[in-house]
């Protein structure tokens, strides 16, 4: 019989705290807040060791004026396991100055898109991804729309406006 | 012993002299023919769709005003009819079907997003293809019923019928 959501939960958190930082359950989803260094050999285990085969998801928030003293920018990853039937969540915080995380492109394929689109709308900078060209926007883009100081109703448009 | 059937015996015709010729203004005469054969050229890009198809298939009809046919080469049509919002990755596109388009060639902005952008006023979106391209008639909505469509439509037809048509243009 598989183990229930929460026995998983307990294994995980018995071995990867305290590297991977805190963890708590939010909305069924075990959360980990953790170190930018600490991102690739957390999602190493995951994969290798607790069988969080799929790739779901990755975003990024921008706390701007919301987090005074914490790095602007946190990036999330998603991670779902289709033996244990769980997803797990992974918070990682970098800062404005140098808004880069480690590429998942060498565990996950599915990255490389979804990387993108992170890198179009927030500018973070995943290290390791090599194709970081705009994916939902265009060429000649200038700025990341997603970023809370990106003005609300600037646009950039491609074909001369009739006058 | 059945009669034999009847036949309908066949008479010579006399040539009627009524209708022989007629007498009209050459731009109304072309605006009727163009206003009743509008092909349009659907670009389709997002949930309008949905209310477009309802407006060309068969409850609503638009074969009635002769503008159900739709032609999938700018070349062939001269309706525009840009369905849904245009975003400014896709302007480029939409100029070039537009520029591809032979004359006579009007445009019809479908639902609120193609006329104003919509509720999308942001970094993504065109707030309205009349930016980019000039438009005959807007139908608001979102999406527009089909009645909005087919009065679209009519007022369309009216103002090609009152329109001036040029045979011979400077350019050509």
């Amino acid at each position: 019989m598989a183990q229930t959501s929460s026995a998983v939960f307990d294994t995980l958190t018995q071995q990867l705290v305290p590297a991977a930082g805190p963890a708590v359950v939010s909305h069924g989803i075990l959360v980990f807040t953790l170190a930018p260094a600490e991102l690739l050999p957390t999602v190493r285990r995951l994969r290798d060791e607790f069988a969080f085969d799929v790739f779901l998801d990755v975003t990024a928030i921008d706390w701007l004026g919301h987090s005074p003293g914490s790095p602007r920018f946190e990036v999330v990853h998603h991670f779902y396991s289709t033996q244990h039937k769980v997803r797990v969540r992974l918070k990682t915080r970098v800062p404005e100055a140098d808004p880069g995380v480690d590429s998942l492109v060498p565990l996950y394929g599915s990255a490389a898109f979804m990387e993108r689109e992170c890198h179009d709308m927030y500018g973070i900078a995943f290290r390791g991804n090599d194709d970081l060209r705009p994916i939902l926007l265009y060429e000649g883009f200038v700025g990341h729309p997603l970023r809370k100081d990106y003005p609300k109703q600037q646009e950039q448009p491609l074909v001369p406006y009739r006058s | 012993m059945t009669a034999p059937a009847k036949t309908i015996p066949i008479q010579r015709a006399e040539p009627s002299r009524a209708f022989e010729f007629i007498s009209t203004k050459k731009d109304e005469l072309i605006g009727w023919a163009r206003k009743f054969s509008l092909f349009p050229y659907p670009f389709v890009t997002a949930c309008c769709a949905m209310e477009f198809m309802a407006v060309s298939s068969t409850p609503y009809d638009t074969d009635r005003f002769g503008a159900a046919l739709p032609r999938f080469s700018p070349r062939q049509s001269d309706l525009l009819m840009v369905v849904g919002t245009v975003t400014h990755k896709q302007a480029p596109i939409l100029l070039k079907v537009y520029e591809q388009m032979c004359e006579p060639k009007w445009v019809m902005a479908f639902g609120v997003c193609a006329t104003s952008g919509g509720f999308y006023q942001n970094y993504a979106a065109l707030p309205g293809i009349d930016k980019i391209v000039p438009v005959d008639v807007y139908i608001p909505g979102c999406p527009p019923r089909p009645e909005m469509v087919i009065d679209g439509i009519m007022q369309l037809q009216d103002k090609i019928a009152r329109s001036s048509h040029p045979i011979i243009t400077k350019s050509f």
